[in-house]
């Protein structure tokens, strides 16, 4: 790590010209160190970015996190599985059906026990909006975080009427805890496809607004086009997956190499730029949000008729072995790694949590660019803290 | 290709391989010393091209510490999961594979904190999750800690 500058005989410095020119004069010529966060509005969590900076130009960062590492890896060896989908809403809240479905998929593949069809339409639907208002609230406070207020409002205001369904059929409308292992805690609201449906046509008219307030705004263009940019083999090696990933050309979307639910049903396209700068971070998600659409309108009104989960024993005993599962969640890739001794808690359980790798990648996207340019990068990797504390 | 294939392909350019059951991905294991090797030829090979490292996990076997290496090809989309284990647990030291893939730094200042493994060649490893002063590997099935209530 670099030395802390030393300013030759601060106290004598005054607020004069001549003597503010000197200091700046040698913040320029050596790099200083200065802490970004824990509590800093771009890191939208307890984030502290350790920063080098040579005048306002980013020479290295040091990620510092843990700050609400609460250890949940440990907590579920001591927990049964139908426990654990309750902690993994809490790794990444704003996929938290995502990351209960990767669990439930591993204990069912684990148990050999297959879904009913209409498990896996309504799992998927719910991914999908999910996915959307993840997406949604990115873009909002992308805007923000970048300047533009009104964005905020935009955003939060589509936000809230999928958050309104998931309410009406889940029960809760940020952690749902609707997956459990066999099935779904209860079964669809009887609204729930009629009010999709009506979303969907709404959200239609609203997301060309979007591009209209923010895309084509010449102030983002500015300070998104050209900046940070992470190359196909950095994003590969650094593990950077989900929309970061694609930006910069990496084909590693789940839901279309290793299919999972009813995602093999539907017809979608994998969003892929190459240029992999900020700009193109920001098209992958909103691009990404029509494909959702897509899948969305293509499943809900063929959702099979039957049972909402398998028939299950009270307490699962997953048989002695090793089980993964990959999901895509709202900001890359999330697995679950299970290793059963044969008892009903897990003997060891890991969670990959996208974040995580993505956040890896931060210093290397961001050196040589200012500080300034280090907010709009921060916010086009879309970091959720608590998936990378766990 | 097929679970059967990349075995072969496998056993061709690291013959000490010990492959295990596991229904879904190709398993094996292979002694720590030669792990470093094996890692640059699985990546390296083009015929394999383990490009992308998809998560690092520490496991406390009581009787050794061991590391699981998933790895996934973004060229041809098939999956291998290498183990490599140590006995010490006093002083455990395992080769970093940082240089062959750069998301292992992460991960193996994670495995470092949470089950005290060394990884030699790590260029800056360093606690990220826990506090700087906090005292043992908490990951590890024998630790203990006034807040963990035994049941």
């Amino acid at each position: 790590m670099t030395e802390l500058i030393n300013v030759t005989e601060p106290d004598k410095l005054t607020d004069q010209p001549e003597d503010q020119d000197k200091l700046t004069e040698q913040l320029e010529e050596q790099e200083y160190i200065i802490n970004m966060g824990p509590q800093h509005p771009s890191t939208h969590g307890v984030l502290r970015l350790v920063l080098s900076l040579k005048g306002e130009i980013v020479k290295n960062i040091q990620p510092h996190c843990g700050y609400i590492h609460r250890g949940i890896e440990k907590m579920c060896e001591r927990l049964t599985y139908q426990q654990i989908i309750h902690l993994t809403d809490r790794l990444d809240y704003l996929s938290a059906h995502h990351n209960n479905e990767a669990v439930c998929l591993c204990v069912e593949k684990a148990l050999e026990v297959e879904v009913p069809e209409r498990v896996k339409y309504i799992r998927t639907i719910i991914d999908e909006l999910g996915r959307l208002a993840s997406h949604q609230l990115w873009w909002c406070s992308f805007g923000m975080d970048l300047g533009a207020l009104t964005a905020f409002f935009y955003g939060l205001r589509d936000r809230e009427k999928i958050l309104d369904i998931f309410e009406e059929t889940t029960g809760s409308r940020l952690l749902q805890s609707y997956n459990c292992p066999g099935g779904l805690m209860n079964d669809i609201h009887p609204n729930f496809q009629k009010r999709v449906k009506e979303f969907i046509t709404y959200f239609r008219k609203k997301l060309p607004e979007y591009d209209e307030l923010l895309t084509g705004n010449v102030i983002l263009m500015e300070r998104t086009k050209g900046v940070g940019f992470l190359s196909l083999e950095d994003a590969i090696s650094y593990g950077v997956t989900g929309p970061s990933g694609r930006a910069s050309g990496f084909a590693c979307d789940v839901r279309k190499h290793h299919p999972y639910s009813a995602y093999d049903k539907a017809e979608f396209k994998e969003i892929l730029y190459t240029t992999g700068d900020t700009f193109h971070r920001y098209k992958a998600r909103i691009d990404e949000m029509w494909e959702s659409m897509k899948i969305l309108e293509q499943l809900i009104d063929n959702i099979p008729e039957g049972d909402y989960s398998a028939k299950m024993k009270p307490v699962l005993r997953l048989p002695e072995g090793e089980y993964y599962q990959r999901v895509e969640s709202c900001r890359g890739e999330f697995g679950v790694y299970i290793i059963s001794d044969g008892n009903k808690t897990p003997y060891r359980i890991k969670f990959r949590s996208p974040n995580f790798s993505n956040l890896s990648a931060l210093n290397i996207i961001a050196r040589n660019f200012k500080i300034a340019d280090l907010i709009a990068i921060g916010g086009s990797l879309d970091l959720v803290i608590p998936d990378i504390d766990r | 290709m097929t679970n059967d294939q990349l075995k072969e392909k496998i056993t061709a350019i690291e013959p000490e391989a010990v492959f295990s059951e596991n229904k879904q991905y190709l398993t094996l294991s292979i002694p720590k010393e030669k792990l470093f090797a094996f890692a640059e030829k699985l990546k390296g090979s083009e015929a394999l091209k383990f490009d992308f490292l998809f998560n690092i996990t520490g496991v406390d076997r009581q009787k050794s510490l061991e590391v699981v290496y998933h790895l996934d090809s973004s060229v041809y989309r098939h999956v291998l999961v290498v183990k490599t284990e140590t006995t010490d647990r006093e002083n455990p030291r395992i080769d970093s594979v940082c240089s062959i893939w750069h998301t292992a730094e992460f991960h193996e200042r994670e495995v470092f904190e949470l089950f005290g493994i060394k990884f030699n060649n790590h260029p800056d490893l360093r606690r990220l999750l826990l506090e700087d002063d906090h005292v043992g590997y908490p990951f590890r099935k024998d630790y203990v800690d006034d807040n963990i209530v035994q049941r």
